[in-house]
C-alpha cells in the first residue's frame, strides 16, 4: 500500500487517476482505518487530503457556509455562526462516535462512506446541502442526496473527490434538527435517523425537507413527509400524518441493530420529535 | 517504508513505518511507548487515546505516516518529571482504577476535557468520556475523580 | 478452619490508602500482556474458522510458508497427542482437530517477522472445509434431529435418551413441591431466557513465549491464573508444567474470562518450532469470536406464595448452552436459584447443553445471575399480584443462619437478613418512584471459594517487607495484601511491597477466581505474617536471653512479657531485621494451605428505571448496591467491586448479547455492536457495605467480586417491567424487545 499526502486537489486527482488498483481517499480516516484493520478493504493507494491548503476552512459564501473536506467534528462545532444557522447539521455530526472520533471525523467522509446509517447525511439532505466534486474534467456541484447510491456505494467517478460541502443560506424563520435512535446514549450506529429542516410563515410551516437514515439502502428525502407538515402548525393530525408518511417511506432490513418493525415505527416517532425541535428553533 | 519526523511529548522523534501501520502501532512497537493500549483497534474503546496537535483522538484511527510534523501527546507525557498531574493524583485518591488498562486513555481524554472545559457538569464529563470504555468500575469513581480534579485545578488556577 | 473470634480492632484495615501499583498505572509504565517485547521476537497470528461447524478435510500451508517474513506455522499436528478428558477438550478448543466447532475456532497459526506479515500470510493458508449443519440455540440443540456437535461427550450424570448434545445434568431439592404448590394462594409459572454475554475486559488476550531446544519454556501473559497456564501448556505441548515458567503480567480485566487458556500454547508451539520468542495478541474480534462468553440460558420457574407472602414451594428447570464443549455452569445456576429463600419445598434441575459456539468461560459468579433473573422476576410478579412489599416478602422468607439451603446445606452465619434490613432502611427505598418509572429489587447469592494458596513474606535489612503471592491482582488486591501484612506486623503500609511471583518462585496457587484472592491469599498473608512474627520474637528472645514464649509482638515491636515485662527495651521489626544476618540469617515467613472457609455472600440491589414507551428505550435512574463483605479490607476497592458488578449486570440486562446469524456466524464481534455500558449510560452507583464477619477468615473477609453481578439482571428487569407495565421475560431488554412486548400487551 502506498501513502500519499498531496498539497493540492489537482495533485490528488492525478494520483487517483493514475492508480491502476484500488485507491481510497483519507479525510478523517475514522471509517477507512476501520476497514483497513478488518481487511474488508485492501487499497493499493491512500490519498491523504488533509495537507491540502483550505481543507480545514469554514468560509461564508452566498449567505451559507462552505465546509472544507477535512473539517472535523471538533472544528465544525467550534464554529458558532454555522452552529447557529444549522444546529441540526452540527448536532448530527457531533453524534458520530466519541470525543476522539470527533477529533477526526468529517462531513465529507461520512458522506463518502455512504452508510445508510450515517448521522450527518440526513441532516445535510434536509438542509439542502451540496457537495463540490473535483475530477479530471473539472468541478461540479451535486446534491448530497445524489452522492450515495446504495450501501457503501457512491455516484463519484474514478478519480473524483469531494473537496467541500456547501450548506445554503438558512434564511429567516428557519430551523433544523436531527435525532437518531441508538440503544445506548453514545457510541452506537443509528438504528434510525430523522432530520427535519423547515421555515415558517407565522405559525405555519412554509417549507420543509424531511430526511430519514438507516431505513433504506440510501438516506431518504421523503417529500410526502414534508408535505404532511407544510401549511400546518404541527397540530396532532399533521404530526400523525408526518409519522405515518415517514414510516410508510421506510424500506429497512432486520439486522443486529434493529428489526424492520422497530425501524419503521421509530422513523415516525423520530420524525415527529425532530419536526417539533426544528419548529421551536424556527420560532426562535 | 515511510520516514516520519514528529514530536512526541515535546521530544523530536523519527521513525520509519509501513504505510499500513497506525500511530498506535508505531508508538507501541517502534517507539516502546506502550502507555497507549489497544483495546479494539477500531475507535470504539478509547484505550489508545492520544492528542494530535492538542486534539484528543484514537491513535488506532490515525496512520503512523500522518504524524509527520505533528505534536503528539501520550499518557507518558502527562506527569512533569516525578510530579503527577492533578488528574493522575485524583485517580489514585479516588481508587478510580481497578485493572488500569483504560486509565491511560481516560487520563489523556480528561486532560483535554479540563483544558477546554475547566468547570464541567457530571453529564458533560460522562458524555466526553463515553468513548473511553471501562469494564471494571461502573465509571462512578472515575467521574468523581474527574470532578474533584477539575475543582482542585480551578482553585489552583 | 474456623477463626472463633474475628479480629476487631484495626489500625489499617478499613482505611483507604493509595494502591501500590497506582503510580505505574497512571503514568503508563505498568506492563500489561501486550506491553512486553523480547529481542528477536516474532509476531504471530491465528487463522480462524469462518464456519460454525465444518469438517477440516485438509490444510495446505505451503504457500504461506514461502511468504515474506514467515518463520513458522503450526496446526493441530504440532500439539500433544493422546490427551484425554478435560485436557483433550482444552487442546481441541485451542486448536481445532478434525472439525471446526464454531465461528472463530483456531485452525492454524503463523509466526513472522512482523504482525502485518503474519496477518498477510494467513490469507495464503488453504483450508478445505466440508461445511456441516450447525446449531447455536440451546432449546434447538436439545431437540431430536439437531446437528450433533460430538458423540460421546455426555458425562455420567446425563439421563438416558437425551440428545448427544446434552452432556450434563444436576438435580437437588427437598420437601414435596407439589404439596407446596397446592398450599399456595397464588402460583406463578413462567419461562425466561438470557443471551450469552462476554466478560468484555478491555485488554485482549496477549502473551510472549519462548521455548528453546532444551524444552524449557517461558511465558509472559495476562491471565487470572499463571500456574494454571503452566499446567495447561505443559499438557498441550506434551511436557510438564514444571518446564514452563509463567509470569503474570498486569491484567486488563478478566471477570472469569482470563481463567481459560487460549493462545499461550500456540505461542509456545510456534516458539518451539522457530526457536525465537513469539508474541501473540488477540484482536478484539478474536476476543469475541474465540474466547469464552458466558452461557446462555432457558429457564422454567414455578413458585407458590400465600397471601401473607410466605413462599410455599419453588421449582426450577435450567437449560444452559455452553458452546461446543461440556462445562456450562448449570449446576451453579440450579444451586443459586433459590439460595436466598428458606423453602420447605424446593426442587431444581439443570442441563448442560453443547452448541456451535465458543466454549463458555466463567463470568463473575458463573450461572448465578441468570437464575436470579428468572426466580426474582417471578417473586416480583407474585408480590405485585398479591399487593405485597418486595423487601418484606424477601425478609419473611430469607435464608438465615441454621435454615436449610435449597441445595441441602444448613446455612452458617450469613448476612442476607442484614442486607435486606439495610435495603429497607436505605433512603433510596423510601423515595418516591419517578413518574413513568419503575422500581426493581432483587437478591443475589454466590458461594465464593478458597483454593490452593501459597504465600512467602521476606524481611529486608531496612525493615521493609517483600510479600510474594501467587494470585494475579485483578482489581487492587496488592493494596489489600499490603494492608493485611502491615496490620499484622505493625509496620507502615508503604513498607510492604507485594509482588505476584512467577510459577518457578512460589508454590502452586489456584487461579484468581471464586472471589478468593482477598479471602485466601489474604488469609495466607496474615498467617505468613504471624509465622514471621514468631521468628522475630525468637530473635528477640535470643538477644535478651529469655524464653521465646516469653516474648510477644505488639504494634511492630517484640516485647518481653511476664516476669521480664519492662526489663528489656522493645525491639522493632526494623531493628531485628537490621541484625538478622548475624543473628541466624534471613527471616522469611510463609504459609501454604487450601483454606475451605470462604464465606458465602448475599446482596440486595435497588434500581429505578424509566422506559420511553414510544421507543422502548430504558434509562437507569438511581441505583443502590447493598452487599455483605464480611469485613472490607480496603473499602474503596470493595465499593469498586459492587459498582463494577452492577454496571456489568446493567449491560447484560439491557443491551449486551451475542447475536448469531442464520449462517451461525457471530454478527457483533466488536465493541460497536456488542454494547457494553458507556459512561453516559450510567448513574452514580450508591453502595452500602454490610459486614457480617466470615468465621473462616481471621478478619472476617468474604469474597466480594462476584455476588455483585447476581442481582442486577433481575433488579433491572423488575424495574423495567414495573415501568412498562409488562413483564419482561427475555434478556437483553433491548429497545426492540421492549417495544414488541408493549405492542403485544
Amino acid at each position: 500500500m502506498q501513502y500519499q499526502a498531496p498539497d493540492s486537489f489537482d495533485a490528488a486527482v492525478t494520483l487517483l487517476n493514475a492508480e491502476q488498483g484500488m485507491a481510497r481517499v483519507l479525510a478523517g480516516g475514522t471509517d477507512v482505518l476501520v476497514q483497513l484493520r478488518a481487511g474488508t478493504v485492501e487499497p493499493d493507494l491512500i490519498v491523504d487530503i488533509k495537507r491540502i491548503p483550505g481543507v480545514h476552512d469554514i468560509t461564508a459564501e452566498d449567505g451559507g457556509w462552505r465546509i472544507g473536506a477535512a473539517v472535523s467534528g471538533v472544528e465544525l462545532n467550534a464554529h458558532a455562526d454555522l452552529c447557529a444557522d444549522w444546529p441540526g447539521v452540527a448536532e448530527a455530526h457531533d453524534l458520530i462516535g466519541s470525543t476522539q472520533v470527533q477529533g477526526r471525523a468529517t462531513l465529507t467522509g461520512n458522506l463518502c462512506t455512504a452508510s445508510p446509517a450515517a448521522d450527518s447525511v440526513p441532516a445535510m439532505v434536509a438542509a439542502g446541502a451540496t457537495a463540490r466534486v473535483q475530477g479530471s474534467n473539472g468541478t461540479r456541484d451535486v446534491a448530497v442526496e445524489a452522492v450515495g447510491t446504495g450501501p457503501f456505494k457512491v455516484s463519484l467517478a474514478q478519480g473524483e473527490v469531494i473537496t467541500s460541502i456547501f450548506l445554503p443560506a438558512r434564511g429567516a424563520n428557519g430551523g433544523d434538527a436531527y435525532l437518531r435512535f441508538i440503544p445506548r446514549t453514545e457510541m452506537d450506529i443509528a438504528v434510525v435517523g430523522a432530520a427535519v429542516s423547515l421555515t415558517l410563515d407565522g405559525d405555519k410551516v412554509a417549507s420543509a425537507r424531511v430526511s430519514l437514515g438507516a431505513v433504506a439502502p440510501t438516506v431518504l428525502l421523503v417529500e410526502g413527509a414534508a408535505n404532511a407538515i407544510i401549511g400546518t402548525s404541527l397540530d396532532d393530525a399533521a404530526m400523525d400524518k408526518l409519522a405515518a408518511t415517514a414510516s410508510a417511506a421506510c424500506n429497512p432490513i432486520s439486522d443486529k441493530r434493529g428489526t424492520v418493525e422497530f425501524r419503521t415505527k421509530i422513523a415516525g416517532v423520530l420524525a415527529k420529535r425532530a419536526a417539533k425541535i426544528a419548529y421551536d428553533r424556527a420560532k426562535g | 517504508m515511510i520516514h516520519v519526523t514528529t514530536t512526541i511529548n515535546g521530544d523530536e522523534t523519527e521513525f520509519v513505518c509501513d504505510p499500513r501501520e497506525t500511530l498506535l502501532d508505531v508508538l507501541r512497537d517502534r517507539l516502546s511507548l506502550t502507555g497507549a493500549k489497544e483495546g479494539c483497534g477500531t475507535g470504539d474503546c478509547g484505550a489508545c487515546s492520544v492528542t494530535v496537535d492538542g486534539t484528543v483522538v484514537c491513535s488506532c484511527l490515525v496512520l503512523g505516516a500522518e504524524a509527520e510534523g505533528k505534536e503528539i501527546g501520550t499518557v507518558e507525557g502527562i506527569a512533569t518529571g516525578e510530579d503527577l498531574h492533578p488528574i493522575q493524583q485524583k485517580f489514585l485518591d479516588h481508587a478510580a482504577l481497578q485493572c488500569g488498562i483504560c486509565t491511560p486513555g481516560i487520563l489523556v481524554a480528561t486532560k483535554a476535557l479540563l483544558e477546554k472545559h475547566p468547570d464541567p457538569t457530571e453529564t458533560q464529563v460522562r458524555y466526553w468520556l463515553a468513548g473511553n470504555l471501562c469494564r471494571c468500575t461502573g465509571y462512578d469513581k472515575i467521574i468523581r475523580a474527574v470532578m474533584d480534579a477539575a475543582k482542585d485545578m480551578r482553585s489552583a488556577a | 478452619m474456623a477463626f472463633d473470634e474475628a479480629k476487631k480492632d484495626f489500625n489499617l484495615i478499613g482505611t483507604r490508602p493509595a494502591r501500590p501499583d497506582g503510580i505505574d498505572k497512571v503514568t503508563g509504565r505498568a506492563q500489561f500482556g501486550a506491553d512486553k517485547a523480547a529481542p528477536g521476537q516474532l509476531h504471530a497470528a491465528i487463522l480462524r474458522s469462518p464456519h460454525a461447524h465444518a469438517r477440516i478435510k485438509s490444510i495446505d500451508t505451503s504457500a504461506a510458508e514461502k511468504a515474506k517474513g514467515v518463520k513458522g506455522i503450526v496446526t493441530r499436528a504440532d500439539f500433544a497427542t493422546g490427551l484425554k478428558g478435560e485436557m483433550w477438550n482444552k487442546l481441541e478448543n485451542v486448536m481445532a482437530g478434525e472439525k471446526a466447532l464454531y465461528d472463530g475456532h483456531a485452525i492454524a497459526a503463523v509466526a513472522a517477522t512482523s504482525a502485518l506479515a503474519a496477518k498477510d500470510a494467513l490469507k495464503l493458508i488453504k483450508v478445505d472445509f466440508e461445511v456441516l449443519d450447525h446449531v447455536t440455540n440451546v432449546d434447538e440443540s436439545m431437540k431430536d434431529g439437531a446437528p450433533v456437535i460430538r458423540e460421546g461427550a455426555a458425562g455420567p450424570s446425563t439421563p438416558e435418551g437425551m440428545h448427544p448434545n446434552v452432556v450434563g445434568f444436576y438435580s437437588s431439592g427437598h420437601g414435596d413441591v407439589d404439596a407446596g404448590f397446592a398450599d399456595a394462594d397464588l402460583v406463578i409459572e413462567d419461562t425466561f431466557t438470557t443471551e450469552a454475554t462476554h466478560q468484555g475486559y478491555i485488554e485482549p488476550h496477549a502473551c510472549l513465549a519462548q521455548m528453546g531446544k532444551d524444552g524449557k519454556g517461558e511465558v509472559w501473559c495476562c491471565t487470572q491464573g499463571h500456574f494454571n497456564v503452566a499446567k495447561v501448556c505443559g499438557h498441550l505441548l506434551g511436557t510438564e508444567a514444571s518446564q514452563i515458567r509463567v509470569t503474570a503480567s498486569e491484567i486488563g480485566g478478566g471477570f472469569g474470562g482470563k481463567t481459560e487458556v487460549f493462545i499461550e500454547p500456540v505461542a509456545l508451539a510456534l516458539a518451539k518450532k522457530t526457536n525465537r520468542p513469539v508474541k501473540l495478541v488477540m484482536s478484539r474480534s478474536e476476543v469475541f469470536r474465540a474466547s469464552g462468553p458466558t452461557a446462555s440460558a432457558s429457564m422454567d420457574i414455578k413458585i407458590g406464595m400465600k397471601k401473607d407472602g410466605t413462599m410455599t414451594a419453588g421449582r426450577g428447570v435450567f437449560r444452559l448452552q455452553g458452546g461446543a464443549f461440556p462445562g456450562a455452569p448449570g449446576t451453579f445456576t440450579a444451586m443459586c436459584a433459590f439460595a436466598p429463600y428458606a423453602l420447605e419445598n424446593v426442587s431444581q434441575e439443570a442441563y448442560d447443553v453443547m452448541t456451535n459456539r465458543p466454549k463458555q468461560a466463567a463470568y463473575r459468579a458463573p450461572g448465578s445471575p441468570m437464575a436470579a433473573f428468572a426466580v426474582e422476576s417471578v417473586v416480583d410478579e407474585l408480590c405485585n399480584q398479591l399487593g405485597l412489599d418486595p423487601i418484606e416478602v424477601r425478609l419473611k422468607n430469607a435464608s438465615r443462619e441454621g435454615s436449610k439451603a435449597s441445595f441441602g446445606i444448613n446455612w452458617p452465619r450469613i448476612g442476607l437478613v442484614e442486607c435486606l434490613e439495610a435495603a429497607k432502611a436505605h433512603p433510596h427505598y423510601s423515595t418516591a418512584i419517578p413518574e413513568n418509572g419503575g422500581r426493581g429489587v432483587s437478591c443475589g447469592f454466590w458461594f465464593n471459594h478458597g483454593g490452593e494458596t501459597a504465600v512467602s513474606l521476606a524481611l529486608a535489612e531496612d525493615g521493609t517487607v517483600s510479600l510474594s503471592v501467587g494470585t494475579p491482582d485483578i482489581g487492587g488486591s496488592r493494596a489489600s495484601m499490603c494492608m493485611m501484612a502491615a496490620e499484622e506486623l505493625g509496620i507502615k503500609y508503604d513498607d510492604i511491597r507485594t509482588t505476584i511471583a512467577d510459577t518457578a518462585t512460589l508454590g502452586y496457587n489456584e487461579i484468581s477466581h471464586g472471589s478468593r484472592v482477598t479471602y485466601a491469599s489474604g488469609l495466607a498473608t496474615i498467617e505468613a505474617a504471624r509465622d514471621t512474627i514468631k521468628k522475630l520474637c525468637k530473635r528477640a528472645a535470643a538477644k535478651w536471653g529469655i524464653d521465646e514464649d516469653a516474648v510477644y509482638w505488639e504494634d511492630g515491636f517484640a516485647k518481653p512479657s511476664g516476669p521480664n515485662a519492662g526489663e528489656f527495651e522493645p525491639m522493632s521489626l526494623a531493628k531485628i531485621a537490621s541484625k538478622m544476618g548475624a543473628t541466624g540469617g534471613p527471616i522469611v515467613g510463609h504459609y501454604e494451605a487450601t483454606p475451605e472457609g470462604a464465606g458465602v455472600s448475599f446482596a440486595v440491589h435497588i434500581v429505578d428505571a424509566e422506559v420511553d414507551k414510544e421507543t422502548g428505550s430504558t434509562s437507569v435512574g438511581r441505583y443502590t448496591v447493598i452487599q455483605d463483605a464480611g469485613k472490607a479490607i480496603h473499602p474503596s476497592y470493595v465499593e469498586g467491586q459492587f459498582q463494577g458488578g452492577a454496571a456489568q449486570g446493567i449491560g447484560w440486562a439491557l443491551n449486551e448479547e451475542y447475536i448469531y446469524g442464520e449462517d451461525g456466524r457471530l454478527q457483533n464481534a466488536g465493541f460497536l455492536d456488542y454494547r457494553i455500558p458507556v459512561a453516559s449510560d450510567l448513574p452514580m452507583i450508591d453502595t452500602v457495605i454490610v459486614e457480617v464477619p466470615n468465621p473462616g477468615h481471621p478478619y472476617g473477609v468474604r469474597g466480594v467480586g462476584e455476588t455483585s453481578i447476581c442481582p442486577p439482571l433481575a433488579a433491572i428487569a423488575n424495574a423495567v417491567s414495573n415501568a412498562a407495565g409488562v413483564r419482561m421475560k427475555s434478556l437483553p431488554m433491548s429497545p426492540p424487545r421492549i417495544l414488541k412486548a408493549l405492542d403485544e400487551a
